[in-house]
Parts: C-alpha cells; sequence; structure tokens
C-alpha cells in the first residue's frame, strides 16, 4: 500500500524511475556501500502506521498524561515563564509559508526575511539598541556567545558573573567558556548581597580587573531582583576597560529602562516570554544585540538581515548582513559557529511585539510588578512563610519555608495534590537562602488564583 | 494538461514595515490589569522614563500583515528540493500534537510525576533513535546540527580531560566535504581544526588521514556520505586509524535519508552521531528551527553528556543528571514538540517506511541524474566516478557559465520565477565550479521532479537566448533581485528600522548639502 507522505511509493512511479534510470533492483543503486558496512540485523521497529487516526490517538494518550500549566494553577518560573499567547501569535506560527521554508532567496521568502527585520527592529526598541542579531538557542547560549565576543574584543580571559545566576544558565555559559584543560575563559562568581539580593559592589570591585573582558549581570537577576545599581557595576567594568553585558527579560522593558541607559555595552536575554509557549522548555530562545558600532558588529557569530535596495528603484529587500564571518562564511575561522537556531519563534515574537506596541508592554510590566508583589504580600502572611526581599523585585521572589520546619519538596508535594505548581525549589542549589523557593507571579494571575495558593498554603504548613 | 511552463506569481503586496503602520493610541492586545493597583514598586532609578518605539496597531491589522508576509514567502508551497536538508513532506498531524496544552503548556521545571507521558516520548524515541543507529544512549538538547557538532566537541573535551590526555589532544581532524559546523564547533570548544583535502576518489585518502593522525588526535568528525552523494567505503579504516591513536569517532549524519535502514554507526565504528530531526524524522524546518540535533554515543561516552538524561525506572521515567558530564550545551530537555513530532513520524513510517523512503531518495536521485545530465551544461561533480550516488549529487554549471556568463546564482533565482525554491548550491569551500545540488527525497512526487528539471532546462535555455533576462531575475517574485551592495558596509547596513533611518538621515543630510554646495 502507498504511504501517505511518499508520493513515489506506488509501483507505477517506481517502475518508471527505475527504467529511467537503468536497474531493475533498487539495491543496484547502492553499490557504494561495501557489504560489510551493511546493517547486521534488519532494523526492529514496528511496521509503519498508514493511518494518521491512529497516530494520533496514540501520541494523545502519552501526551493526555502530562498534567499541564493550563489546568493546573502554576507558579513556576526561572527560565521559562508562563504569559498569556496572543491568538494571532499562534494563527501566524502555524502558516505553512513560515513553518517550512529552509533557506530561499531575499526575493522569495521576502515575507520571512521581513518578519525577521521586524524581530530585530522591535526588539532593538525594547533594548535601546540599534544592531540585533537573529536568535540563539536560549539565553544561557546569547550569553556564552556574548561572552565570547567580548573576549575576542578585548583579548582578556576572564568574565565576572554574579552569584545569584540560574545554575541552568550558567551550565551553559560554562560549556561556552569551555576550552583547554578545563576554561579557556575562567567565568569568577561575584557575590552578591545578602540583605537585597543584588551584587555586592565591594566583592565585584575586588574582582573586576586588568584580566576581565566582561562582567555580566542580569536585572532583574534570577531570584527576581532588580540590579538598582547596574549603572555603577557598567562603570566600574568601563573603568578597567571591561565589557558590560546586560542580561533581561524584554517583557520587563516597559516598565524598566533599556540596558543602553546605564551602559551596556552587549544586551542579551530571552525571546520566550514574547509570545512563545513555554513547549516543556523547547520554547526558549536567546538574542543579542550591540550598538551599531563595527567592534562589535564584526564579532558576531549569528546571522542577521539587513535592509537593502533591489534593482527596482525605491523597492526594499532584506538581505543577510556579514554573512562571510559565520561559520557558513569561513569554517573554523568564523565566529563560533551558527546554524538552525530559533527562526520560527522570530516571527511569533515580532508578532508579539506588534500587538503588545508601547502601551501593552507598558501595561503588562505594570501588571506584571503589581500582582508578583500582591502575590508576594499575601504568600508573607502565611504563618513561618517570609519572602525574603519583599521588595525592589520584578515577577519572580524568593519565598523562605524554612521556618515552617518543611523543606519545599514537601511543601511542593502537598501544593501539587490541590492542583498547584509551586515555586521552583532552590534549597539544592542556593543552600544559604534555606528551605527557598522561586515563585513566579505574571499578567495571567487573578486575585482568586493567589487566594488558592495561600489558602492551601496555610493548609500545608499547618498540617 | 497545462502547458509549460505554469502561469505563476508570488503574491505582492507592497507591504509596509509594522513599523510604519498604525496610529497613536491603537491596540493590539491589552493584557490584563493588575489585582490591585499599585504605587511605583521598582527602584527609581531602573524606571523606564521613554516608551519605546514600537508600532500601535490593531489587532486585525497586525493579523493582516503578518498574513500578508506569510504570502509573500515560498517556504514549502513550492518545490523544494534543497540539497542537504532533505526537504520533505511535515506531517501537519505533528502541529496539531504539539499544540496541546499537554506539550504546549508543560513547564520545564514541573515534577517528573506530572510528566510522564511526555519522558515516555523521550525515551522511546531515544530507543528508536538507538535501534537505527546502534548507538547506547540519544539526548536532544542540541537544538540544531550545529549544536549537535558543538555537543560532540565538549564530550570529546570531557572525555580526554577525564583521561588527562586533554592538553596532548589538540586536534580534530574533518574533511573539506564535512559541513562547516563541525570544523567550527571543534575550534569554538578549542581544539585545531585539520581540513582533509578531497582526492581524486572523491574523498580523501586513507594516507592523507595517517599523515595527520596521531597521539595529538582529539576526534574525527566526518560525515558519509557527502554532499556530492559519494560514500566513502575505506570508513571502518578511518575508523580504526583514529581509534588506534586514542581519537573519539563522530559521525555527522545529516545525509542520513539515503542509508537509513542500511548501515548502523556504531557497527561502523563511531562513538558518536547526529541525527536531525527537522531533516530526516519529519519536523518541519521553521525557516531554521527550533530544531533538533539528536546526538547519540556508545556506553562508553555516555558519562560525558550533558544532563538531565531521561532513564526509565520501575516506578516511572525520571530525569537524572549526569554528574560526570558537560553540564548543559543549552538549557532544558531540548525542543521536545520537534522530538514528539519526529516520534510520531517515525511511528508512521515503521521500518518498512523508513527503508522504503531510503530507496525512494536513492531511486529518485538517480532518475534525475539521468535526466540532468542529458540537459547541455549540466556536468557532474567528480564525474570519473561511476557507481551509483547516493540520495543527492553535485553538478556543475561550470561549462555553461563560460559559455553565457550565466552563473549557478542566477539559474537559481530564475528559477523561483517559476515557483521553484532556490537550490542549493555548496557549503565553503566550493570543489567544484558553479555547483548545485539538488535532492528529492521521498516527498515529492515525480511530477514535481520531472517539473524541476523541466524549468532548470526551460531557465538555461533562456540563459542562451536572453543572458540578461536570466542575470536579472527574478522577475515574479516579490521583489526584484537584492542589491547587496550594501550589506557589508558599515555605513550603510542596518540590521534595524532605527539604524537605518539614523543612517538614511544622514545621507540625506549630506545629499541636501550637496546640492546647497552646488
Amino acid at each position: 500500500m502507498a504511504h501517505p507522505y511518499m508520493p513515489n511509493s506506488t509501483p507505477d512511479a517506481r517502475a518508471a524511475m527505475m527504467r529511467a534510470a537503468g536497474v531493475t533492483d533498487v539495491d543496484e543503486l547502492f553499490e557504494q556501500i561495501p557489504a560489510d558496512h551493511l546493517a547486521a540485523e534488519p532494523i526492529a521497529l514496528g511496521d509503519g502506521v498508514r493511518a494518521e487516526a491512529s497516530v494520533r490517538r496514540h501520541v494523545r494518550r502519552l501526551l493526555d498524561r502530562n498534567d499541564s500549566c493550563a489546568e493546573n494553577l502554576n507558579f513556576l518560573g526561572a527560565g521559562c515563564w508562563q504569559h498569556y499567547v496572543p491568538a494571532v501569535c499562534d494563527e501566524i506560527a502555524s502558516r505553512s509559508e513560515f513553518l517550512t521554508p529552509v533557506w530561499g532567496t531575499p526575493s522569495s521568502d521576502h515575507g520571512r526575511n521581513q518578519a525577521w527585520f521586524e524581530y530585530a527592529s522591535q526588539l532593538g526598541e525594547l533594548v535601546g539598541m540599534d544592531f540585533v542579531g537573529l536568535p540563539v538557542y536560549s539565553w544561557g547560549a546569547a550569553a556564552g556567545h556574548a561572552i565570547r565576543m567580548a573576549a575576542r574584543m578585548t583579548g582578556r580571559r576572564e568574565v565576572v558573573v554574579p552569584a545569584t545566576l540560574d545554575p541552568e544558565r550558567l551550565a551553559v555559559i560554562r560549556t561556552y567558556c569551555g576550552g583547554e584543560g578545563g576554561e579557556a575563559i575562567a567565568v569568577v562568581v561575584a557575590r552578591h548581597d545578602p540583605d537585597t539580593g543584588r551584587l555586592d559592589l565591594a566583592d565585584l570591585e575586588a574582582k573586576v580587573g586588568d584580566a576581565t573582558a566582561a562582567v555580566y549581570l542580569e536585572t532583574p537577576n534570577h531570584l527576581g531582583v532588580v540590579e538598582a545599581d547596574a549603572a555603577a557595576v557598567a562603570r566600574l567594568a568601563r573603568g578597567h576597560g571591561a565589557e558590560t553585558i546586560v542580561g533581561v527579560d524584554p517583557i520587563s522593558l516597559g516598565v524598566l529602562k533599556p540596558p543602553s541607559e546605564y551602559g551596556a555595552d552587549i544586551t542579551v536575554g530571552t525571546t520566550q516570554p514574547l509570545g512563545v509557549h513555554m513547549n516543556a522548555g523547547g520554547g526558549v530562545g536567546g538574542f543579542i544585540a550591540t550598538r551599531d558600532e563595527e567592534r562589535y558588529a564584526r564579532e558576531y557569530p549569528t546571522l542577521q538581515v539587513s535592509l537593502a535596495d533591489t534593482r527596482v528603484p525605491g523597492e526594499r529587500a532584506f538581505g543577510m548582513t556579514l554573512f562571510h564571518q559565520t561559520s557558513y562564511g569561513s569554517r573554523e575561522e568564523g565566529n563560533d559557529w551558527t546554524g538552525n537556531s530559533v527562526y520560527l519563534w522570530t516571527v511569533v515574537n515580532a508578532v508579539y511585539m506588534a500587538l503588545m506596541g508601547p502601551r501593552g508592554f507598558a501595561d503588562i510590566g505594570a501588571t506584571i510588578a503589581a500582582n508578583s508583589a500582591y502575590a508576594a504580600r499575601r504568600i508573607g502572611t502565611v504563618p513561618g512563610v517570609s519572602v525574603r526581599w519583599p521588595s525592589g523585585f520584578f515577577k519572580e521572589f524568593v519565598v523562605d519555608f524554612t521556618a515552617t520546619g518543611r523543606t519545599v519538596a514537601q511543601v511542593n508535594a502537598a501544593l501539587r495534590a490541590r492542583g498547584i505548581f509551586g515555586g521552583k525549589d532552590l534549597s539544592a542549589d542556593f543552600p544559604e537562602l534555606g528551605q527557598a523557593a522561586l515563585y513566579c507571579v505574571t499578567e495571567i494571575h487573578t486575585a482568586d488564583d493567589i487566594t488558592a495558593l495561600v489558602s492551601a498554603l496555610h493548609e500545608v504548613v499547618a498540617a | 494538461m497545462n502547458s509549460f511552463p505554469r502561469r505563476y506569481h508570488a503574491a505582492v503586496w507592497d507591504e509596509p514595515l509594522i513599523m510604519e503602520q498604525g496610529a497613536p493610541g491603537r491596540r493590539g492586545t491589552v493584557p490584563p490589569g493588575p489585582i490591585e493597583a499599585a504605587g511605583d514598586l521598582l527602584p527609581e532609578g531602573m524606571r523606564r522614563t521613554t516608551p519605546p518605539a514600537l508600532p500601535e496597531v490593531a489587532e486585525p491589522d497586525v493579523l493582516r500583515h503578518y498574513l500578508r508576509l506569510s504570502q509573500q514567502t515560498m517556504g514549502m508551497i513550492g518545490i523544494s528540493l534543497f540539497g542537504t536538508c532533505t526537504m520533505k513532506y511535515n506531517p501537519r498531524v505533528g502541529e496539531l500534537l504539539a499544540a496541546r496544552d499537554q506539550l504546549a503548556e508543560i513547564h520545564p521545571h514541573q515534577d517528573d510525576a506530572a510528566i510522564q507521558g511526555l519522558l515516555e516520548i523521550v525515551h522511546e524515541f531515544d530507543l528508536m533513535l538507538r535501534e537505527l543507529s546502534g548507538m547506547g544512549r540519544f539526548i536532544f538538547q542540541a537544538g540544531g546540527g550545529a549544536a549537535a557538532a558543538y555537543v560532540h566537541a565538549c564530550v570529546t573535551r570531557a572525555y580526554h580531560e577525564s583521561r588527562g590526555e586533554l592538553a596532548q589532544r589538540r586536534d580534530v581532524i574533518t574533511t573539506a566535504q564535512a559541513h562547516p559546523c563541525n570544523p567550527a564547533t571543534a575550534a569554538a570548544a578549542g581544539f585545531n581544526v585539520i581540513t582533509l583535502p578531497v582526492e581524486r576518489d572523491g574523498y580523501p585518502s586513507l594516507d592523507a588521514l595517517r599523515a595527520v593522525v596521531g597521539d595529538g588526535t582529539a576526534s574525527l568528525m566526518i560525515n558519509n556520505p557527502d554532499d556530492m552523494g559519494i560514500y566513502n567505503p575505506h570508513i571502518k579504516e578511518w575508523v580504526d586509524l583514529v581509534h588506534e591513536a586514542g581519537g573519539l569517532c563522530f559521525y555527522d549524519h545529516a545525509n542520513f535519508n539515503g542509508v537509513m535502514g542500511r548501515i548502523r554507526a556504531a557497527e561502523l565504528g563511531f562513538d558518536a552521531c547526529m541525527f536531525m530531526l527537522h531533516k530526516t524524522f519529519g519536523a518541519p524546518k521553521g525557516g531554521g528551527g527550533p530544531a533538533v540535533g539528536a546526538y547519540g554515543c556508545t556506553p562508553e561516552l555516555e558519562p560525558f553528556l550533558p544532563g538531565p538524561l531521561v532513564v526509565r525506572t520501575d516506578s516511572g521515567y525520571e530525569r537524572r543528571e549526569n554528574e560526570a558530564g558537560v553540564g548543559r550545551v543549552r538549557e532544558f530537555l531540548g525542543n521536545l514538540p520537534q522530538v514528539v513530532k519526529a516520534y510520531s513520524w517515525t511511528l508512521a513510517m515503521g521500518a518498512d517506511g523508513i527503508r522504503e523512503a531510503a530507496d525512494i531518495s536513492v531511486l529518485a536521485n538517480n532518475y534525475m541524474e539521468t535526466r540532468l545530465l542529458a540537459i547541455p551544461g549540466v556536468t557532474k561533480s567528480f564525474d570519473h566516478l561511476t557507481a551509483r550516488r547516493l540520495e543527492m549529487t553535485r553538478y556543475s554549471l561550470g561549462e555553461y557559465t563560460e559559455e553565457t556568463g550565466v552563473t549557478a546564482v542566477d539559474v537559481q533565482n530564475r528559477m523561483t520565477d517559476y515557483g521553484v525554491d532556490a537550490f542549493w548550491l555548496s557549503h565553503e569551500p566550493w570543489i567544484v565550479p558553479e555547483p548545485f545540488t539538488p535532492e528529492a527525497g521521498e516527498g515529492w512526487s515525480k511530477e514535481d521532479i520531472d517539473y524541476w528539471i523541466d524549468v532548470l532546462a526551460h531557465v538555461m535555455e533562456e540563459g542562451r537566448t536572453d543572458p540578461e533576462l536570466v542575470r536579472s531575475a527574478p522577475h515574479n517574485q516579490v521583489v526584484a533581485q537584492i542589491d547587496t551592495a550594501s550589506l557589508d558596509d558599515p555605513a550603510r547596513w542596518a540590521t534595524t528600522w532605527r539604524a537605518y533611518r539614523r543612517k538614511n538621515e544622514r545621507e540625506n543630510e549630506r545629499q541636501n548639502e550637496r546640492e546647497v554646495t552646488a
């Protein structure tokens, strides 16, 4: 029986092609492969399931065993965040034209290239920078590449990062900084001030020096705290000839300053909050942005599109700029490497930013700041439960359960039984915080949601 | 039957940039208001004072703008025989499954107990790839084929470090026909790259390898067959040589489509391999991701894999850190929607379908070759080699270009005027002049393949009678041929609208000054 995915799986099509190719047995076409290279045993997978209905039911049954954040109440963030995805984002993401292209030309995939340019342009407005590459795999990858850019620019081999960094992201950064005999770029960890959750400037000052290629900071940081001294950090870095790399969650940039205004040289961050579903972590993406200066532009490892003219006066097209410095253009002589990334999400990000506009970003930022502060205040009323840094945060905050005598694991297990995903357990990665969890509250949460959480916490700690 | 060629013209909307649209006060979406009004919650010095200069556009206008941009994108709506990328059909049932809340609205930090179905799919698909490759375990963290090559470079680093030999083993050996990601990721991981040139047989000789392999060898990173469709029959000896010297061997299986079901990487002696789920396993390209480079290795290398690993236990599936591993190459488990799509595709294809797909891919390529070589001006790379090529063949328009002055890029552009997606030329370095590399795969009908060939022949004939028509192509596309002069000019390149406006304001000012002076 012909397979629905294979138009030529009919005897007639095969016979016609075999006749033209001059073979009587398809095996003749594999003559290059020596006999002793062939698989010792046939591939032991089942026979193909040609009925789509059967495939769909089988996979659907497996997926339905998952509990999602749609039918449960979720307070997990920490590198992947639940935001509302406008319907138009999903509609555009599912368009076959955007779903399927591979490479194309500036003329025949013009619409996709224009969407990419609109992504870069709108993101550039949010971060206050005018050179933006197409995205890379994740925030951690973006930070890793940015650090490597700084190392090449300065000829130095150290980066200073905050102790509050997400261990998941730090692990990616360490991999990117790796090289012969450990780290090609040494990762120096600067302490944070336990009273504020912010970078400890004195410790930073002691660790930044003539070997420092870059200081990397995030605001809000992984623990939700806005780094109010970001400008001082950038001044310190600049004073030592180091680059300042700032990591941001762009959903905050309607209410928080663009990094360009407090001294960032390179801005990186996540693209997932901009209209992309969490997808079990498969929604993440990362961006890199800088001033439009050759010193930076010539170190990008990414692809990027530039607005250009065509042969027709007044007509625009979008072509790859600085392609030669990528690994496609120069193999191992290029900057790091590039390849398939998350470009479908790039289109979705463009749609999301266009839908939001300046007021949408201001509104969502205000709502997230207010909702997370509201939730923190109410959670802090539960006996034995406290919020570690009760002000100056955005979207995420640290909840300390130590005084309840319970571990976060116990609390979260009890919450799960009540249909609630409690905050990310920090006790293993940040033991100095005690039995602490990172709670994430966004625009999707309602007063009823917070009441449900607080009631559940009352029960859990009293049990 | 329609006459040839079919009439075609791309959609042209003259669509302005979204930044040029809208009007003050319009809203595209309105986020929920706060639970309760709050004052200034953020540190004063960090508050934004100037709103971002984003467009203000209503929802229907945003929708229609991006629908128009989609119509101005060919994607796989036309015929795309883009070699090395195995452009095959992406079953839409995978899209419907991946869009379900039970995948789209899963948070990666959810408890293992809450995502058992997903972890089971990851595990089962791992088993399928083990069966196809003979490897001991697969991970899906790498967000593309290049990222999987990078995983290998990092695993290589960890492996040699664990044996105290990293300082000595500095060389990664590859070939000029390997994808650029192999040398590039090796270099990014800190290795020296040795690139062996292709010789008369279509691949580097065993002697060339022998001359560079030694106690400085960290790994071999290689594809087979290469992008010319040539299979290196000495690959086992290559692997043995590198192993004898203490190095690892990585099989970049980008070109798996022609050999799937017939060979297993581990049986050839490789320590690790990589499959691209967005090529071979039916997941869509998305214009360049989200993608997955599935990295598989032998049990000996498993301790060095980035974590977490998905393991099956008596009480279900769980994610387990890999303590001696390379940490992470990317956050979380990977692009799991693509894994679910690839799993669905593999179920639908089965062992029989996968074998048949390889047969059809190789058959279709050889059918194409018969027809293409009948077109005057088309020659085959390394045409002294008579053995049948596998799932793709690299051709050259070098003779044709000498005759007409029309290049492969010109032909590529003109073919888009007939609804045919640009063909693949060649990765750097080009080892044949004016290369082009089609790959039919199993997803395109004989009629489509014939049409593609007919268009190529037609365009080449156009180039003989009216070369300027082809050189100035495309003419039926969304926009005309791009003027590339500005792309690498720092004074003119513009990756954002704000950069474009700034640079062009200056240009306008300069022009005004010139006019005043004149």
